[in-house]
């Protein structure tokens, strides 16, 4: 809620203030209505963290989860009641003074991050797999784990559930990050999201350890990057004099100022983004993260990260720096086929299955990308419905992961998952169509995804990458039925894991994944059409 | 004396601040580089507003200011958990996830 309006209340151009500074300051436009997504979302956040403070022990569990579901939910009305309304048709898409862009890309992804993060909050509501009163998380992150009073906060009863505002906070700026319509809200935004995440990764209730050693690892690593997106931020600032999107696409037309600032600026945002973003070099990060990280964290950052990142990064790269194309480029196929190469390739070797599905992640920011370097609007209607398509198949195969456990808490390792489709074939069943969704075979949603963004790329002109993404495609698609024959085609250990009966919390999220994995592979014209009426960035 | 002079310090103190969060293996000292790296930047933004004659980047340097605190609170926070736990601050020390 803040954010927004204070963003905007800095965007007012500097002669307006001398001008006005000697009797009045003059209000900052909001378009309260356009912008309602995001005030639903901050606001339930804000009330979260009073929740916390306020409600007491026994009914706060039940509190956090109504509001946060009720400030999803209440998001996404807003959303489709935005979208069918013409207040944001036009140039009347530009809201907040300039600081935010409400335009067809900006609804559909702010759309499939709220649906994708209500499925994720879902999984972090659990409980029944877990016991305990907070379910997957740690009852007080603050103990030392295993220490006398780690103990005596769990004997005593104590029950966090910071873990729900947190994620709302996360979601609004998910929200902000794709509609930023200048760099300084870009790079708040980026801020408001990590933050939280950074929080979230350390907050495991089991393998505590591994848990903190994520969230120190991802946090160290992010802040580096956004130290690069802010400086490639001032020095655009300093070629064009203005950090507005379409102030920095005209400057860069007319070509005046320093060839140095600008692609120097143009390369540091894109360190932030890529990293953001999860793509190859600055990819490091990710398997960690995503292994140390409680599971339903890691779904949450699988799906929505990804979405808010991509949508900055298209925004970005096609509004700011569309003038640019040909020298981005260049620098975007390597990128892509890098990414691609590493994700498909080191998969092979994983043992892990979070790891896997990190690995997995890589590859399919590669995929994405490929989209982005089509840069046109079918490349765009691509990377929205590979965004949608891809997030609901990667929170579903989470979902198994949290389901499949032994004593120890989740059973991860691969030979654990052995035989599982003959204890559980419904499980192993759903956790096989994410696989193949995954691969992009056809009838899943991955196959139309990966078919969307790599025709648009081919009539972009990016065939070489093309070659690259089919063959990358068909070394991931080994390991993945690899995994398959895996748990259909071997005998299970006696002593394996079990596949625990969740509440029907997960239940829910489980089938969702599914559904959606199944629809979006048999019928993807409704979604495709609808990514194809929202393709088109406001400049 | 030119105003560029105050850019080339803002890229000297962002260098040693990235240099230094790649050397330093203590997590507090890399944290610290990284509050380095703000600054710098910073330091530029002020310069650019100067150079073209607007506010933008003075507000943008308060902004930054005020997330870099935020991201204080945060990153003091996590590592000081790291810290009770393992009665270590390395970064070398966090080692369990890997390959």
């Amino acid at each position: 809620m803040t954010v927004a309006a204070v963003v905007s209340a800095a965007s007012v151009p500097a002669a307006s203030v001398s001008a006005a500074a000697a009797d009045s300051i003059p209000a900052p436009h909001i378009e309260y209505g356009v912008l309602s997504p995001l005030f639903v979302v901050f606001g339930a956040a804000v009330l979260g963290v009073l929740v916390e403070a306020f409600a007491p022990r026994a009914a706060r569990w039940a509190v956090q989860v109504g509001l946060t579901v009720l400030g999803l939910v209440g998001a996404f009305v807003a959303v489709v009641l935005v979208a069918s309304s013409d207040d944001w048709k036009g140039a009347r898409a530009v809201v907040a003074e300039g600081a935010v862009t409400v335009d067809g890309p900006t609804l559909f992804l702010q759309g499939t991050i709220l649906l994708l993060a209500f499925v994720a909050v879902l999984l972090l509501a659990e409980r029944r797999l877990d016991p305990g009163p907070s379910g997957a998380f740690a009852a007080q992150a603050s103990t030392v784990p295993g220490s006398p009073g780690e103990r005596e906060a769990t004997r005593a009863g104590a029950a966090q559930t910071e873990v729900f505002p947190l994620t709302l906070f996360a979601v609004g700026g998910m929200l902000l990050f794709p509609a930023a319509n200048d760099l300084l809200v870009a790079f708040v935004a980026l801020e408001v999201l990590s933050l939280p995440l950074y929080l979230l990764c350390g907050l495991a209730r089991r393998r505590r350890l591994l848990s903190q050693e994520a969230a120190m690892k991802y946090f160290l690593l992010g802040a580096f990057s956004s130290a690069f997106f802010l400086y490639g931020i001032a020095l655009l600032y300093g070629y064009a004099g203005s950090i507005r999107l379409s102030e920095i696409a005209d400057a860069a037309t007319q070509a005046q100022g320093s060839d140095v600032l600008l692609l120097s600026g143009v390369g540091l945002v894109t360190v932030g983004l890529l990293f953001k973003a999860g793509a190859a070099p600055f990819h490091a990060w990710t398997p960690d993260v995503y292994q140390g990280a409680p599971t339903a964290v890691t779904a949450f950052m699988a799906a929505c990260t990804k979405v808010a990142a991509f949508g900055a990064l298209l925004r970005i790269y096609y509004v700011a720096f569309g003038g640019l194309k040909w020298e981005w480029r260049p620098l975007m196929w390597g990128v892509a086929i890098l990414t691609m190469l590493v994700g498909a390739v080191i998969s092979l070797t994983q043992q892990d299955v979070k790891r896997m599905l990190a690995y997995s992640s890589i590859a399919h920011a590669g995929f994405v990308l490929v989209g982005v370097l089509a840069a046109d609007d079918a490349g765009l209607r691509g990377v929205l419905f590979y965004l949608l398509a891809y997030g609901f198949a990667t929170i579903g195969a989470f979902a198994v992961v949290t389901m499949v456990r032994d004593p120890a808490g989740e059973a991860t390792h691969l030979s654990q998952w052995a035989g599982l489709g003959r204890r559980s074939p419904l499980v192993a069943g759903a956790f096989a169509i994410f696989l193949l969704s995954f691969a992009g075979i056809p009838l899943t949603s991955g196959f139309m995804s990966k078919y969307a963004v790599f025709s648009a790329a081919l009539d972009g002109g990016a065939s070489p990458v093309v070659v690259v993404a089919v063959l990358a495609s068909v070394v991931a698609a080994f390991f993945y039925v690899r995994v398959i024959v895996l748990m259909f085609f071997s005998e299970p250990a006696a002593d394996g894991p079990t596949v625990a009966v969740p509440s029907i919390l997960t239940t829910v999220a489980l089938a969702l994944g599914v559904t959606v994995t199944l629809v979006l592979g048999v019928i993807p014209q409704p979604v495709l059409d609808l990514a194809g009426d929202a393709a088109a960035f406001v400049r | 004396m030119g105003v560029q002079n105050y850019l080339y310090l803002s890229a000297i103190l962002f260098t040693i601040g990235a240099a230094g969060v790649l050397l330093r293996r203590n997590a507090i000292v890399v944290f610290m580089c990284v509050e380095l790296m703000l600054n710098a930047t910073n330091l530029a933004f002020v310069t650019f507003a100067r150079i073209h004659g607007n506010l933008d980047g003075q507000i943008i340097a308060f902004f930054v200011m005020v997330v870099a605190a935020a991201e204080v609170v945060v990153g003091l926070a996590i590592i000081v958990t790291i810290f009770r736990t393992r009665r270590s601050t390395s970064v070398d020390d966090a080692n369990l996830l890997k390959y």
